[in-house]
């Protein structure tokens, strides 16, 4: 048995539709119409213990959604899911004691006091024996870089070390799974990095199950395994970041040194000329011609140094979300039919 | 199992000295807001004397409003205020509804932690920490008005006195985290919050004496949980209840206590399953 078991998972939600201007919130008033929104469409998905697992998707793709699903703050319309044989929306405390949820733009610390302060109460409310908060605490802070900041309120803190909180509170009752709902969001660079630097290490260390949404390709790239894109309530890949590439995109950058007296003309009859800055010039070729194709320039022009490289997968990526919408546009539109 | 009571007594206890700490962040806000509440005691009594006075033209000493002459008024007046320190619940039923409209309250539903009992240990903590600073203006105040008082009620209306604050704080808490948990359906309470408040100023006896209401009010008023929140007590300590009412009196605001107890979690657990169901 997997540790988290998805089959057909459905989410739905009622939105309130109001047209513009002042008359139609009157009308709002007596009788309002809803908008049935599908943000989970049948989801199926097995994840093993100790895998990292990102969920990738546009905005309101319904990565989110399904972390809700996951930790129980939401039922389902349709499906079934256990999380290490729990229903999560049966918001069982032997199922909440196992697992943590943080979400980036979430504050789940008592603002005013001391981050030490919300840490004692995790510690009661997930009954953490003494030494072992002690231990767990020390281990996360100092992981973290934070220990100096235990005593400062909350508030005082920057957003980094805020979130850098967060997660000591989130893993104090070392739970089995950790769901993070983009937990880089708004941070600079350094402290994404750090933050990405911890949560590889502990995860290595502890082997827990981590699943993660995030927009920052750098996260998931230096993190993940195995990526699951989700777009229009559905999977749409299941499997390597490298894999991303191979399925999605059909062409390699190739970047050419031109020798001294070469100029670059007609090298638009090889694939797409993306930049000319002589003596550089990048071209897109088709990926299944690319040795053909170098072989040929080799032979008709004077080249100093070449390299093949894949697309950077932002660009993939981005490709892949505007494919998915794009196909399922007319679907997109059947499912907003208005109803009371 | 006596392990299991011994944790959950520790975290009631990590929640109370939180909640008490968190009060006493903003020491100036704080010790102003519980010292401006004793301004409005020097207006009403100026104004019960001049009531008074005007009827008893020029001499407020024989004056009487039904059975209250103005020291009776006055001693009420300060009662309620009493009262009130333990039955009001200033923003439970706001916050309750703004941890539902920003999605805070999914803390609660994802930690093994009971929402109702984490905001009633949370209270008692704000309470705690305000008594501590208003014990003192409370007792000068109380001094200085002592001629007021009539002579020292018994131990037994002590008791109940004590018995009756005490059941107010209660009560006050369900009722208003009942009207808090509404939010579920309609997101917004204010407006719902401040009807009962005019309903609730006026029908708990903060205005005037509840027993000044003719026959037929009295009786509307005395079925209704209101007056529990402020006459009650006050009623109790002047010794204007006879033992056989005051049992009555107690045993239905143990009823509507038990009510709202149960009410809140009906409430609570529906509006889990709305939320779950509906939103996020």
């Amino acid at each position: 048995m997997s540790l988290i078991e998805i089959d057909g998972l459905e989410k739905s939600y009622r939105v309130y539709q109001k047209q513009e201007g002042l008359w139609a919130s009157m009308k709002g008033l007596f009788g309002r119409e809803y908008n049935e929104v599908q943000a989970v469409k049948g989801i199926d998905l097995r994840v093993e213990q100790g895998e990292f697992v990102a969920f990738l998707g546009p905005n309101g793709a319904g990565k989110t959604t399904t972390l809700k699903l996951l930790s129980g703050v939401i039922n389902p319309t349709a499906g079934r899911a256990t999380v290490m044989g729990h229903v999560p929306w049966k918001r069982e405390n032997a199922y909440r004691r196992r697992f943590a949820l943080v979400m980036g733009q979430k504050n789940q610390l008592w603002w005013d006091l001391p981050a030490q302060e919300s840490f004692r109460l995790h510690q009661q409310i997930y009954r953490i024996p003494d030494d072992q908060f002690k231990n767990t605490m020390t281990e996360l802070t100092e992981l973290l870089d934070v220990k100096r900041l235990l005593k400062q309120p909350v508030r005082e803190l920057s957003l980094g070390e805020r979130m850098k909180m967060e997660l000591t509170a989130a893993l104090l009752h070392s739970p089995d799974i950790l769901f993070l709902d983009e937990p880089t969001i708004g941070l600079d660079v350094v402290a994404q990095h750090n933050i990405q630097k911890f949560l590889k290490y502990y995860q290595e260390k502890r082997q827990i199950t981590i699943l993660l949404t995030s927009h920052y390709m750098k996260d998931v790239a230096a993190l993940c395994k195995r990526v699951v894109i989700i777009a229009q309530g559905q999977i749409k890949y299941d499997g390597s970041l490298a894999g991303i590439i191979d399925q999605f995109s059909g062409y390699k950058n190739v970047t050419l040194q031109l020798g001294e007296t070469q100029t670059p003309d007609n090298l638009d009859q090889f694939g797409t000329v993306l930049e000319v800055e002589v003596p550089r010039v990048k071209l897109r070729i088709d990926r299944n011609k690319v040795a053909h194709t170098l072989a040929t320039i080799l032979e008709k022009y004077t080249i100093d140094d070449m390299s093949v490289e894949d697309p950077p997968l932002e660009d993939v990526i981005a490709e892949v979300f505007s494919q998915v919408n794009d196909a399922n546009h007319s679907g997109q539109l059947e499912d907003n039919t208005p109803k009371k | 199992m006596a392990n299991a009571v011994y944790n959950q007594m520790l975290t009631w206890w990590v929640i109370l000295r939180l909640g008490i700490e968190e009060r006493l962040v903003y020491r100036g806000d704080f010790a102003l807001g519980t010292l401006m509440r004793f301004l409005p005691i020097i207006t009403q009594i100026f104004l019960w004397w001049a009531i008074f006075e005007s009827i008893g033209d020029g001499d407020q000493s024989v004056a009487r409003i039904g059975e209250y002459s103005y020291s009776d008024m006055v001693a009420y007046y300060l009662l309620t205020m009493l009262t009130r320190a333990f039955s009001s619940m200033p923003g439970l039923a706001s916050g309750i509804a703004g941890q539902v409209r920003n999605g805070e309250i999914k803390k609660f539903m994802i930690q093994p932690i009971d929402m109702i009992g984490f905001l009633l240990i949370n209270r008692i903590a704000h309470k705690l920490a305000y008594y501590s600073v208003a014990i003192g203006p409370f007792a000068l105040v109380f001094f200085l008005c002592s001629g007021f008082f009539p002579d020292r009620p018994d131990m037994t209306t002590i008791a109940a006195f004590i018995a009756t604050l005490l059941m107010g704080f209660v009560l006050g808490f369900f009722l208003e985290a009942s009207i808090g948990m509404i939010s579920f359906w309609f997101l917004e309470v204010s407006s719902l919050l401040f009807v009962y408040m005019l309903f609730s100023f006026f029908l708990s006896g903060h205005m005037f004496p509840l027993d000044m209401l003719p026959a037929g009010w009295g009786t509307i008023v005395d079925f209704l949980p209101l007056k529990y929140l402020a006459y009650f007590p006050a009623a109790v300590f002047l010794g204007k209840v006879p033992e056989d009412e005051l049992a009555r009196g107690l045993l239905i605001e143990l009823g509507w206590i038990l009510f709202f107890i149960a009410f809140s979690r009906f409430a609570f657990w529906r509006g889990l399953k709305r939320y779950s169901g509906f939103g996020g």
